[in-house]
């Protein structure tokens, strides 16, 4: 492993969804874990082809909706009839009719701020650089080209035999790339 | 029906393409991008002038509002609520189309939204900017809004009342608001991502990366992306439904005859959604045809929103006609006068242009030829927008100018302020397009490219999973 301390990975070009797909399988059949593909829009069905899991982000919403829910609660039974109690109008110090409104918005509130913040803190976001940027067609992979990098960090990775083998899978372009 | 599927030219007529002449996958980053990337043309200075000058009128108008008092308006007793509460009702729910383009259509899995739904949720962060003005300044002493808010504080000295549908409001509002400007920036992180990867200058590269954040496309990021994206969209479908839903219980939790029905949540929502479709038209077939993009903003776009237009339209008319009905049913007095006054008092000829633009006229939508010429929509489209007006005022000014004794009668009419602020507004909303649309690419990029792989797709494998094969391929 020591040799590829400075190397991140091998980047094979593609030019469609399909042929991506299909080199992620030939590479996950050939043995290689650690691999990351980089693409312009979503493909549906890479997740499983890489063997990924599933994202966790629904936990984090589900957290961060109990916490809405329960602050607007506490917030309204507290302020209402502990400490400012009024009756206004005959109505209860607190009832769940009236405090329905306010419990739904904080629970949506606090669901969104999980979901944006938790999606970047899972995908390591804000984040200044990362080796993929040191590949040269890099621009590529937000326009129309489909990338494949295989990690230095895998136990089969060799720089050589890595590259030789994604050349076998038609990507048009191949490149060693830093970390 | 499988008949239907083998025939290309049947699928064809089924689902009139979203995307013509058959760009490829750079032509549309290239058309997309490119309007944030050539030199600025002297339009768009001249746009700035003059929507600009117009913002600065709004300012002024605030200026001289905040430093005098709200006596500058026309609001007065009975009419407490003027002209502030119909424009923040109107601007709010423009809003509304935005959300329910990028998140109820996207619930359905409706392809057609991908072209329009940055636009239209660029179009509820403005609105709603401009419906927060009139909440903050109508107070008297906006230095003092955040007493709407809970926050621990030495000069209130006493906390706010959770009974009452204002602070329900507050809520929603702020809420919406947050999560719409959310789900914009969420929708385009990737889209940014395009043109810092295509910048030709350092500082270019930098702003863009930064607002970026460092976005990267790969299967990691998209998954979680993905997760966020369907968690947004479904968490603002019931969030604008809820907006709505409680400004109308402003009204409606009241006694005010007119105001205290059951009917006002659905149909304010409903109401809402037909504005908002109405001037997403309106801002669209001018969008489209100068930034060049008609090829990814179809025809098939336009008839759709103008058939959500007829549908909304017709709810909407429906409910004045549920109103009228339960006014007589009810056999309350009040608010049988409140509504025989409304459709014959001194306010009858808001009401008749109101249901002449919001009742009448979508009807034309009806036939084909109507509803796919662009002139006509558009001239239509501004009809709507001019008859939910009218419905806000109508519902507003009629229901408080007869109060329960004659001798606190009143009318209301607007003030030169009233007039420049609310024209004040609309400088403020183009402005702020004037500026989303030189900096940030209008058309959801990566999600037009995603739905283009998807229907072609479709297309190659429609016959091999309608016979069972095993397609490793699958579009979902």
């Amino acid at each position: 492993m020591a040799e590829h301390s400075s190397i991140h990975g091998v980047v094979a070009d593609f030019d469609s969804p399909d042929t991506l797909l299909d080199a992620v399988r030939a590479a996950r059949a050939k043995g290689y874990t650690k691999m990351e593909a980089y693409t312009p829009f979503p493909i549906h069905g890479i997740d499983e082809a890489m063997g990924a899991k599933q994202s966790i982000l629904g936990y984090i919403v589900l957290c961060g909706s109990a916490t809405g829910l329960t602050t607007a609660i506490l917030l309204q039974w507290w302020t209402g009839s502990i400490a400012y109690p009024l009756v206004i109008s005959g109505k209860p110090l607190f009832a769940f009719e009236f405090g329905f409104p306010i419990m739904f918005e904080l629970t949506v509130l606090l669901s969104a701020f999980a979901a944006v913040f938790g999606m970047l803190g899972l995908n390591g976001l804000p984040r200044l650089n990362h080796p993929i940027f040191n590949y040269s067609g890099v621009a590529g992979s937000s326009d129309d080209r489909f990338l494949l990098v295989i990690e230095a960090s895998d136990k089969k990775f060799d720089a050589n035999e890595t590259k030789d083998f994604l050349a076998t899978l038609g990507a048009e372009k191949l490149e060693v790339i830093e970390a | 029906m499988a008949d239907l599927a083998f025939d290309p030219k049947a699928v064809e007529q089924l689902s009139p393409p979203l995307v013509t002449g058959q760009p490829s996958l750079h032509d549309v980053t290239e058309a997309v991008s490119i309007h944030t990337e050539i030199e600025t043309h002297r339009n768009w200075y001249i746009a700035l002038a003059i929507s600009g000058s117009v913002t600065l009128l709004l300012g002024s108008m605030l200026a001289y509002l905040i430093a005098t008092g709200i006596g500058v308006w026309g609001n007065n007793n009975p009419v407490g609520w003027g002209w502030d509460i119909t424009n923040f009702v109107f601007w709010i729910g423009i809003g509304h189309a935005g959300t329910l383009i990028s998140a109820i259509l996207f619930l359905f899995r409706q392809k057609w939204r991908t072209s329009i739904n940055r636009f239209a949720e660029a179009m509820t962060l403005f609105a709603v900017a401009c419906a927060g003005i009139y909440p903050l300044v109508h107070v008297g002493r906006p230095w003092r809004a955040y007493w709407l808010f809970p926050i621990p504080n030495a000069d209130l000295a006493m906390w706010q009342n959770f009974r009452s549908p204002l602070l329900w409001d507050v809520f929603a509002v702020s809420t919406y608001a947050t999560v719409s400007a959310l789900f914009w920036y969420v929708g385009l992180i990737p889209d940014i991502a395009i043109i810092r990867d295509r910048a030709k200058t350092q500082l270019r590269h930098t702003i863009y990366g930064i607002a970026s954040l460092g976005w990267r496309g790969s299967a990691t990021h998209w998954k979680n992306y993905e997760k966020a994206y369907m968690i947004l969209a479904g968490l603002s479908t019931p969030l604008v439904l809820s907006v709505h839903t409680i400004v109308s219980f402003d009204f409606a939790v009241s006694i005010i005859p007119g105001w205290h029905t059951t009917i006002f949540p659905p149909y304010f929502v409903a109401g809402a959604i037909f504005s908002g479709f109405a001037m997403v038209i309106t801002l669209m077939v001018i969008a489209r045809w100068v930034f060049k993009v008609e090829h990814l903003v179809t025809m098939t776009h336009l008839e759709n929103m103008n058939k959500v237009i007829l549908a909304t339209g017709t709810i909407v008319g429906y409910a004045y006609a549920t109103e009228f009905f339960i006014a007589w049913y009810s056999g309350n007095e009040y608010e049988r006068f409140t509504f025989i006054n409304r459709a014959m008092g001194p306010y009858a000829w808001a009401y008749w242009s109101m249901v002449s633009c919001n009742v009448i006229s979508p009807q034309f939508f009806w036939f084909k030829k109507l509803r796919t010429n662009i002139p006509f929509m558009f001239v239509l489209s501004i009809f709507v927008n001019i008859g939910m007006w009218f419905e806000r005022f109508v519902i507003i000014a009629t229901s408080l100018h007869r109060d329960f004794l004659p001798s606190s009668w009143g009318y209301f009419r607007p003030t030169i302020v009233d007039i420049l602020t609310f024209f004040g507004t609309f400088g403020l909303f183009i402005t702020l397009f004037v500026f989303f649309t030189r900096f940030l690419p209008i058309i959801a990029v990566s999600e037009v490219k995603g739905m283009m792989i998807q229907t072609e797709h479709e297309k190659h494998y429609l016959p091999a999973t309608t016979t069972g094969s095993t397609e490793p391929v699958k579009a979902h």
